[in-house]
């Protein structure tokens, strides 16, 4: 009696096994989350000693335009970030706005035009684009491009307009095909409608469908500004590593992440020289956390539409 | 200019823009590979690389590299799976739960050389492993975790709820259902994940510079003891992979024959992310076919 009693009172092998597996996965769930967590604390714990500990006002820090942390004036080290900051920004804008057009009309392709092909050609275009690794668009910028700008431009051929290219085919294929997913989930009944009022396929496309896609391409956009701000090595590669203000788009420039992949190892950890750079980490790191909520808030702009 | 010619014009406007990203990937791939085949014979793919003069192999960061794939994916794939799981099967919607898909968003968005560095302060400094396979590895993982995550929970979404209802229905456990119906029936689209994932992890190399270090010590190839230093599955010696090695020579500049070596590079990092790809879409058709009645 008193062993089925036991039997039934006492949790069962199936609901152990329940409880232990429902445990197991949240502990991984958690674990990612504390990772989070912990790249903010990290980096912001080490982006800020700049400001707390070496007493570099964060004003300077942002407009100063002078780059040389091993140089003092006044007691203070010059770690002026403008230089970076406004090449980050400058390929960044460049190069997603040099993708945009190609997105879009290879999007259209794929979704309007010729859906058959689009599935059979393009897709594994883009997939394709996608899987080949930083380094080797680095590469192939640095024996192509570079060569070429050298050519037609005159200079180094390092800079600017280098990283602008590369970057240019790196991002196209996020950008096209997050458009692509916004084209698609234009109703159909939507085209239907402008084709039976007598608009052409490309009234339709202009007039109807890419207004309809609007906050779909946007993040779009924004999706792959985020990837071409954080590309690094890529964009090292090509830019000519000199951190000075952007004079003119073939002139060697610098970025944040090329500042970063190439200063981390050759300062110390826990001198202004580091701590500086990894401010520009924290930059780095703050930008992706925006574009992030740019995102979002566009989600919901769109939802509130519908 | 009447519509139709509008039409005509923006028809052929469109046309011209497919076609030039469509130029774009055939010449990058008929470059690298039409660049690198040449260097590529079975003794580029197994001698040890030369810092100074010509005619070094990259054998080693071969090596290296898929060492480390395999090590990152042992770590990962667990993790992923369990926090797929919970996603999917037991997280009740609410605040909670947006958070922490936000904060998944949030990491796979991050710059991988952001990721890099925090791997270098956490698993480098931090833990004091220095620059080894093992730090690599994790710093990988971190990289790796959000986008393997979200794959396999795409995948279990995709299995209809008729099957968890079943499981119940049978009397097992939500756990068990989980693990013996719903897992076995995504298996074909987590494998393709996660070698789309293992083809970005195999080329990945800012995350790496500071974690795996950028030097590649000499190997002895026929000790197979871990816990020897120069076996090959010491986890704990620095360990350039081959990603890195085309940046450092490209970006060092030393190697007299660096352009050579790094296209043969290139070309060996392209052909197994193709290959990756490609293995990915048959082998997911293949198992779908032989796990489950669908053909």
């Amino acid at each position: 009696m008193d062993k089925i009693r036991e039997s039934l009172l006492k949790p069962s092998r199936t609901s152990k096994l329940e409880r232990r597996g429902k445990l197991i996965s949240l502990v991984s769930l958690s674990s990612i989350c504390l990772v989070v967590i912990a790249i903010f604390i990290f980096i912001a714990f080490r982006g800020l000693a700049t400001f707390t500990s070496d007493h570099v006002s964060l004003v300077d820090f942002v407009t100063g335009t002078v780059w040389n942390p091993d140089v003092e004036v006044n007691g203070q080290p010059l770690v002026g970030a403008l230089p970076m900051i406004t090449g980050s920004f400058l390929i960044t804008i460049l190069a997603t706005a040099l993708a945009l057009p190609f997105a879009i009309g290879t999007a259209l392709m794929m979704t309007d035009i010729t859906p058959k092909m689009g599935t059979k050609i393009l897709q594994p275009v883009l997939e394709l684009l996608v899987g080949i690794p930083s380094v080797v668009y680095g590469f192939v910028g640095l024996t192509v491009v570079v060569p070429f700008i050298r050519d037609v431009f005159g200079g180094s051929g390092f800079g600017i307009l280098a990283g602008t290219f590369v970057l240019f085919v790196m991002v196209l294929p996020t950008v096209t095909s997050m458009t692509v997913d916004a084209l698609r989930s234009v109703p159909k009944n939507y085209r239907s409608a402008s084709l039976a009022l007598g608009a052409t396929r490309w009234q339709t496309i202009y007039k109807v469908v890419l207004r309809a896609a609007t906050p779909g391409i946007l993040t779009a956009i924004v999706f792959g500004m985020a990837r071409a701000f954080g590309e690094a090595l890529a964009v090292q590669m090509v830019v000519g590593n000199a951190a000075l203000m952007p004079s003119s788009l073939v002139a060697p420039a610098s970025t944040l992440t090329s500042v970063l992949t190439t200063g981390i190892g050759n300062t110390v950890l826990g001198t202004v020289q580091n701590d500086a750079l990894w401010s520009l980490a924290l930059i780095l790191l703050l930008m992706s956390l925006t574009f992030n909520l740019v995102i979002h808030f566009i989600a919901k702009r769109g939802e509130l539409k519908q | 200019m009447n519509a139709k010619r509008t039409d005509k014009l923006a028809t052929g406007l469109l046309y011209t823009l497919a076609g030039i990203v469509v130029l774009i990937l055939v010449f990058l791939l008929g470059y690298i590979i039409l660049r690198g085949l040449p260097q590529l014979n079975w003794r580029f793919l197994t001698t040890p690389s030369r810092a100074f003069t010509a005619g070094g192999g990259i054998g080693i960061q071969l090596f290296n590299s898929l060492y480390l794939l395999i090590l990152t994916m042992m770590i990962s794939m667990p993790i992923a799976l369990g926090a797929s799981i919970y996603l999917n099967e037991y997280a009740k919607p609410g605040k909670i739960t947006n958070t922490v898909r936000t904060m998944i968003e949030i990491l796979s968005s991050l710059p991988s050389v952001v990721v890099g560095l925090f791997g270098f302060l956490l698993f480098v400094v931090q833990f004091g492993l220095s620059f080894s396979i093992l730090s690599g590895a994790l710093a990988l993982t971190v990289f790796n975790l959000p986008l393997l995550t979200r794959s396999i929970e795409d995948a279990l979404k995709s299995i209809s709820n008729d099957q968890r209802n079943g499981g119940l229905a049978l009397g097992l456990s939500k756990w068990e259902t989980v693990t013996k119906i719903i897992l076995p029936a995504a298996v074909p689209s987590i494998v393709s994940g996660l070698i789309l994932s293992a083809g970005r992890v195999f080329g990945e190399a800012a995350a790496l510079i500071y974690t795996a270090g950028q030097s590649a010590p000499a190997l002895n190839f026929a000790d197979w003891n871990p816990f020897n230093i120069d076996s090959p599955l010491n986890p704990m010696r620095p360990a350039e992979t081959l990603a890195v090695h085309i940046w450092k020579i490209n970006s060092e500049g030393i190697m007299p024959d660096s352009s050579a070596v790094s296209a043969g590079s290139a070309a060996v990092l392209i052909i197994v992310v193709l290959i990756f790809n490609l293995l990915a879409r048959w082998l997911g058709r293949l198992l779908f076919k032989r796990l489950t009645s669908g053909s």
